[in-house]
């Protein structure tokens, strides 16, 4: 008979070594940078074309993010039915999104296929023509899709605290409205086009079981775009001023969404890596002391979370949560306490070795195959970072301090210092 | 082909152990052989109510996850009309822990008072979170009850109503556990780097003095087969009208199943599928549209649901629809048409399997089906199907008399 009260002896996940398998490096003739991990046991792999379109660059909002869209609806030789239909019968995923600085084409595929499949991805990237038609329909059916999502208070809720945040006019914090689909003109998308895309800087990313002549196979095809210089705008912050904001969406609502979140630096500043470790103790995860107290205790919420936006430029510190209409007051003033508790009670050795084993296992776990791997490669190159900031984030987690998260939490949990949001 | 091991406990839990050794990790998958069909019809929502509580300690061990993220895990569970798992993910050193946490909560839960209220409250505020405050999010509620009379399948898994759920009593907890989590009714999978050999050991040690309990005899009501077509409307708050039609189909062990899953592909399964290019690129009538099945154990549904552009008329939207499914029910597809799908499914798979912890959850679901080793037959399941199967089961299922249609409409 086992002792059912006695819990095994484990190793703490703190005494791990992590390591983050390195990329191959290679660079085609035109000067675009390719990295590569070759890895895992499936046949498939997953190629990233990632290019300086995002909407930081755009002069009209949504022209980013449309041209982004409308890449896979027609080139020059196929409709956009022909084009999915490619891709769809060798059983690949192709993939656009628009983030702010940049914007991808992902493509997922069965290894074996790759060699049908660049062709065509190339084609889309030099001779993509967004036919009127295609627009049309996308304006038609975006503007009814946000008809459908502002009906929705966590979709209200997140558009506004980000413009709250960062101002209406900057990328990080601008929203889509009817109006603005309306709009998009054609001329406007190809002139983008051609700038961001056909000779727009481009940086790819592969990962999988790799063909052996992955270097060459990728220069073929995408060695003599252009690749010119995209140079990065820094657009002005323009935070509200107003910091607590009520608003009723639908009156017959039953919940409200709540948004507290504070203006952070970005991944370059010396306390990013710090306060991740802070954030996990206070709700970045399930034991954390938001969860804990507000859906474990309390019963308020299915689930709440704390988090940092994934940007590069500026980052915001957000707590996110949908609560019942009554109780949201009260949920937002045990955020509150328990900023205050972090502020002035230094956390015991017991739950911070539970946060750093538990940070420290959930990035083991992340590490496990080709596609997490080159996401972490990819987040490091993008943000201008070295393989240093991975070991940086590891370090910090084995060794932060409890004083040194009281005295982080004094710098950045300072309730006047949030925008505090609920919609009903 | 995934390699795996099976053997049985003497309180009959069965065991599946599949070793990979390129990852640093171990997960351990706990299937339960019950679902919101097993539920008392004045008492739904029970099922997934549990899978809550399961997390509120447990008869020697007051928390469940906080020795788990020690150990440096992770866990979730998700309940559906079949079935429960739980499964966790941790550094494959600390492979006991799970054990021990596991075990004891098959063991017996703590069954407190405040678990339950807390978790009562919580499960509906997810209610109100997923099915109230979405626009369209009562639809499945009523549809269910449209298309099914008898079977359990009549209720989601959430429950019918926030009151059972409010009024959940802990006698009903405790009847619920001593009738369902017992070893004879779950499938426990060990996968990651780990031994066979060490497996047997911890398994042994861990779950073998649990008492086996009484094998589970599932009878549901069996749904009678519809004779005429079902009709609801509905008007609601929503900006756009929407269309939804449901048809009943076979279970999952009928080979009809893999005909009808590749024929959803067909229609609906991406940008070059027939009624995202018919109905929403060329007649422009939906926003959107969507084709698929609910993929359950028992008879389900094949469902087709989109929103409407602004100005077409509901019953002009559904004749198109008739339209690209008559086309389905006299002429073949093509043999190329069949091939993508096919293609589709196989890409699809390769990529499930590349996650450790998808091979565990699918080698506990093909085990609670009938035997993991299924897992590795699906394929050829798929490459079997032909264009005259497409044809004579789109003829079988899309008949009128056996569908179920809402028409739900937006009253601003």
């Amino acid at each position: 008979m086992p002792d059912r009260k006695q819990a095994p002896a484990i190793v703490d996940a703190v005494n791990f070594k992590l390591n983050l398998k390195p990329y191959q490096h290679f660079v085609l003739d035109n000067g675009v940078e390719v990295y590569a991990v070759d890895a895992g046991a499936e046949e498939v792999m997953l190629t990233e074309w990632v290019f300086f379109a995002g909407n930081t660059l755009e002069e009209q909002n949504l022209v980013a993010a449309t041209t982004n869209f409308l890449l896979r609806n027609g080139t020059t030789k196929r409709t956009a039915f022909q084009i999915n239909e490619h891709f769809e019968y060798y059983g690949a995923y192709l993939n656009r999104s628009c983030y702010n600085e940049t914007a991808t084409i992902t493509l997922h595929c069965l290894t074996k296929h790759i060699n049908e499949l660049l062709p065509v991805v190339k084609e889309l990237i030099t001779e993509s023509t967004m036919p009127s038609e295609e627009l049309a329909i996308y304006q038609q059916n975006m503007k009814q899709r946000l008809k459908v999502s502002l009906k929705k208070s966590d979709f209200v809720a997140g558009r506004l605290i980000d413009a709250y945040l960062y101002g209406e006019k900057h990328p990080y914090g601008k929203y889509s409205s009817a109006e603005e689909f309306d709009a998009l003109q054609r001329d406007q998308l190809l002139n983008f086009y051609n700038q961001y895309y056909l000779q727009g800087k481009l940086i790819m990313f592969v990962a999988g079981k790799l063909p052996a002549d992955i270097d060459k196979l990728m220069n073929r095809f995408f060695g003599d775009l252009p690749n010119k210089p995209v140079e990065v705008k820094h657009p002005a912050l323009h935070p509200a001023m107003e910091k607590k904001v009520r608003i009723t969406n639908d009156a017959a609502g039953v919940q409200g969404s709540i948004r507290i979140a504070r203006p952070f630096p970005n991944r370059h500043h010396p306390d990013f890596l710090k306060v991740q470790v802070l954030n996990a103790l206070f709700g970045g995860f399930f034991g954390s002391r938001l969860m804990s107290n507000i859906r474990e205790d309390k019963g308020y919420t299915y689930g709440i979370h704390s988090y940092l936006q994934n940007h590069i430029q500026h980052s915001a510190w957000m707590i996110s949560t949908e609560a019942g209409k009554d109780v949201c007051e009260a949920a937002i003033t045990e955020v509150y306490k328990e900023m205050k508790e972090l502020r002035e009670e230094p956390v015991d050795e017991e739950e911070l070795l539970l946060v750093r084993n538990y940070m420290m296992g959930s990035i083991l776990g992340d590490l496990d195959g080709p596609f997490q791997i080159i996401a972490r490669w990819k987040n490091i190159i993008l943000n201008d970072l070295t393989e240093q900031y991975f070991y940086d984030s590891i370090n910090t987690i084995k060794t932060i301090s409890a004083e040194e998260l009281r005295s982080l939490a004094q710098k950045y949990l300072q309730p006047e210092d949030f925008y505090e949001l609920v919609v009903v | 082909m995934i390699q795996f091991e099976k053997f049985t406990l003497t309180n009959g839990l069965r065991v599946i152990v599949h070793q990979d050794l390129s990852t640093p990790m171990a997960v351990m998958n706990i299937m339960y052989d019950v679902g919101a069909r097993d539920e008392d019809p004045n008492r739904t929502g029970f099922a997934h109510l549990f899978e809550h509580l399961m997390f509120g300690g447990s008869v020697n061990i007051p928390s469940y996850d906080e020795p788990l993220q020690m150990a440096g895990g992770e866990n979730n569970a998700y309940t559906t009309n079949d079935l429960t798992n739980y499964y966790i993910q941790l550094p494959a050193e600390n492979l006991e822990t799970a054990f021990w946490l596991e075990s004891d909560r098959m063991l017996s839960l703590a069954f407190g008072e405040k678990s339950l209220e807390t978790q009562r409250k919580v499960v509906c505020e997810e209610f109100k979170e997923h099915y109230l405050t979405k626009p369209y999010g009562d639809v499945w509620h009523k549809m269910r009850e449209l298309a099914y009379t008898k079977h359990p399948y009549r209720w989601m898994t959430i429950g019918k109503e926030l009151s059972h759920i409010e009024n959940a009593q802990l006698e009903d907890v405790k009847a619920f556990f001593f009738k369902h989590y017992r070893p004879v009714n779950a499938v426990l999978v060990v996968a990651g780097n780990v031994t066979v050999e060490k497996i047997k050991t911890l398994a042994e040690k861990w779950f073998g003095d649990i008492p086996s309990g009484e094998a589970y005899k599932r009878s549901l009501p069996e749904e009678p087969v519809q004779a005429a077509e079902r009709r609801l409307e509905i008007n609601a708050n929503v900006p756009l009208d929407a269309l939804y039609k449901c048809w009943h189909m076979p279970g999952r062990l009928d080979r009809r199943y893999y005909v009808i899953d590749l024929l959803t592909d067909i229609l609906s399964g991406g940008g070059s599928s027939r009624l995202y290019q018919s109905l929403v690129k060329e007649k422009k009538l939906f926003s959107n549209i969507e084709c698929h099945h609910f993929g359950s154990t028992d008879a389900g549904l094949v469902v087709v649901e989109g929103k409407l552009v602004k100005g077409v008329k509901i019953e002009d939207a559904e004749k198109a629809v008739e339209a690209e499914l008559d086309k389905m029910k006299n002429e073949l597809v093509s043999e190329a048409e069949l091939q993508k799908v096919k293609n589709k499914t196989e890409s699809m798979i390769a990529f499930e399997d590349m996650s450790v912890m998808n091979r565990a959850n699918s080698l506990a679901y093909y085990e609670i089906l009938g035997d993991a080793a299924w897992m590795n037959y699906e394929l050829p399941k798929y490459a079997t199907v032909t264009t005259e199967d497409i044809l004579q089961e789109s003829r079988a299922i899309f008949r009128s008399e056996n569908s179920n249609t809402i028409h739900y409409l937006s009253n601003n």
